[in-house]
């Protein structure tokens, strides 16, 4: 099967043809948003990271940021810094450049202040959308496509068949030769036996257990029960009781298909098939790590309404809730039916979803595009704000 | 006819509900590998658990074949099951005695 994408550089094909606005760090965002409301065809990539941190989050944010920049939906970047910042932005604009695609920079502290970096920015990102809009779309088999999978606002409805079906899409696109990631570590507490199950080689299936092990002990250190956290008091009210329910019901959106390798947040899987990245659950952050890996569509299901996108990939969110279907209709793009019968009716639901997916892909707006909603991620760190 | 909660595994002890159901409801419900009737014992909403068995403090609450807390009283069949009888066994800081 085939879908609709622009050719980027590296070889990796877009489904949107964006001009990335990278803030660098946090106190560059407001030039960042007023540029990108001001060009067309420009995404804004704001955040609350980029300083004042310890090493492993500025390497952490540096890498998060370079790896955003290459996400084939961007046609180029340009990067958006304050001047004192503890990220350095040549470091960043020069990563991002070796995908071959444009990269511009602008500095507010050299350029006199926002207004001024403002005026800059927006003619470099003009003449760098005016080029973007000569990229030819062209037909691009699905082993082109990176899925990224997630779940949030879940309910019990989310395990009984909206992720169940996103599992049955991600193992149509693996084997068409295709690759989806998946994460959510928090979300693999409880069911990383299973998980680990599925890994290709004994070295992958240590690192199932670790990055789990890693998560939950962060959890205990703080000196309480997670529960009202993860799970949420939202999921709880949905029917998820404990942790594990949610776990179990969350792993099987990423199908059933072998675990190729586990990657750090910001890395940048290399290969095809399925993959997982170590990432927190919460939206902001985790669908950042999945737009870092490589992601040009994403599959969000939700229970409760989770409503965010991301500014340059399509997220296409899907539910099993019929309440939620009806009352959040501005939000959700698909309604799975909910059966009586496990496992009933999931192929089906994934045949009709990967469908949407390729559409999707090929340009057809999600309702979080339609509304663009979704201009607020973040990047995961792991130490102190100091 | 439709089912007004679902068996997820043949194993599991407890059944979610695909409807609002109210106390006293009679269930008749496939396991996947037999029939059981089951006499609701609270209301219990939509997507939300009741027991399909008797359940001891301290055993686990099978759903997806698979563990997914521990019961922190007796739970008796057609009971509710929710954070008010059922404990998690993982990330719990507060047993652990981390720092505060």
């Amino acid at each position: 099967m085939s879908f609709l994408g622009y050719p980027r550089q590296d070889g990796s094909v877009g489904t949107r043809n964006y001009i990335g606005i990278i803030s660098t760090v946090s106190c560059a965002n407001d030039v960042t948003w007023w540029i990108s409301q001001k060009v067309k065809g420009c995404a804004p990539f704001m955040h609350g990271q980029g300083c004042c941190c310890t090493k492993p989050d500025i390497d952490l944010t540096t890498r998060t940021l370079i790896s955003l920049g290459w996400n084939p939906n961007l046609a180029g970047v340009l990067v958006v810094s304050l001047g004192c910042e503890a990220v350095l932005a040549d470091v960043i604009a020069d990563g991002i450049a070796k995908s071959g695609k444009p990269v511009e920079k602008i500095v507010i502290q050299k350029m006199g202040g926002a207004t001024a970096a403002l005026a800059q920015g927006c003619r470099l990102a003009q003449a760098m959308a005016a080029e973007a809009s000569k990229v030819k779309i062209d037909k691009f088999d699905d082993s082109e496509l990176v899925l990224g999978v997630k779940c949030g606002a879940s309910d019990t409805t989310s395990g009984l068949a909206s992720n169940p079906a996103t599992g049955a899409a991600c193992d149509l696109l693996i084997d068409n030769g295709g690759t989806c990631i998946f994460g959510e570590t928090t979300e693999f507490i409880g069911a990383e036996h299973i998980l680990a199950r599925r890994a290709t080689n004994p070295q992958v299936a240590k690192k199932i257990m670790d990055i789990v092990a890693r998560m939950e002990k962060r959890a205990i250190d703080m000196g309480f029960d997670m529960r009202g956290g993860q799970p949420t008091s939202g999921n709880i009210a949905g029917g998820l009781t404990t942790i594990e329910e949610k776990t179990l019901g969350a792993i099987v959106k990423g199908g059933t298909k072998p675990i190729q390798e586990v990657y750090e947040y910001g890395e940048r899987p290399q290969g095809k098939g399925l993959f997982i990245i170590d990432t927190p659950g919460r939206e902001p952050e985790f669908l950042t790590g999945l737009a870092a890996a490589g992601a040009q569509v994403i599959v969000f299901t939700t229970g409760l309404g989770a409503p965010q996108g991301f500014p340059f990939i399509p997220v296409i969110k899907i539910t099993a809730n019929p309440i939620t279907y009806s009352h959040l209709s501005e939000h959700m793009d698909m309604f799975i039916e909910l059966s009586d019968k496990a496992g009933s009716g999931i192929t089906q639901a994934g045949q009709n979803l990967y469908k949407e997916i390729l559409t999707v892909a090929s340009g057809k707006p999600t309702k979080a595009e339609k509304i663009n909603y979704g201009n607020f991620p973040n990047i995961f760190t792991i130490g102190p704000v100091m | 006819m439709r089912q007004q909660a679902v068996i997820l595994n043949p194993k599991d002890n407890v059944a979610t509900a695909l409807a609002d159901m109210r106390a006293g409801a009679t269930l008749e419900l496939d396991t996947g590998e037999r029939t059981m009737v089951i006499k609701l014992n609270d209301p219990v909403p939509f997507g939300h658990k009741f027991s399909l068995a008797n359940i001891d403090p301290g055993s686990p609450i099978i759903k997806y074949g698979e563990a997914i807390g521990i019961a922190t009283t007796t739970i008796q069949p057609g009971d509710y099951v929710h954070v008010h009888n059922v404990a998690s066994a993982r990330a719990r800081g507060d047993l652990a005695g981390g720092a505060k």
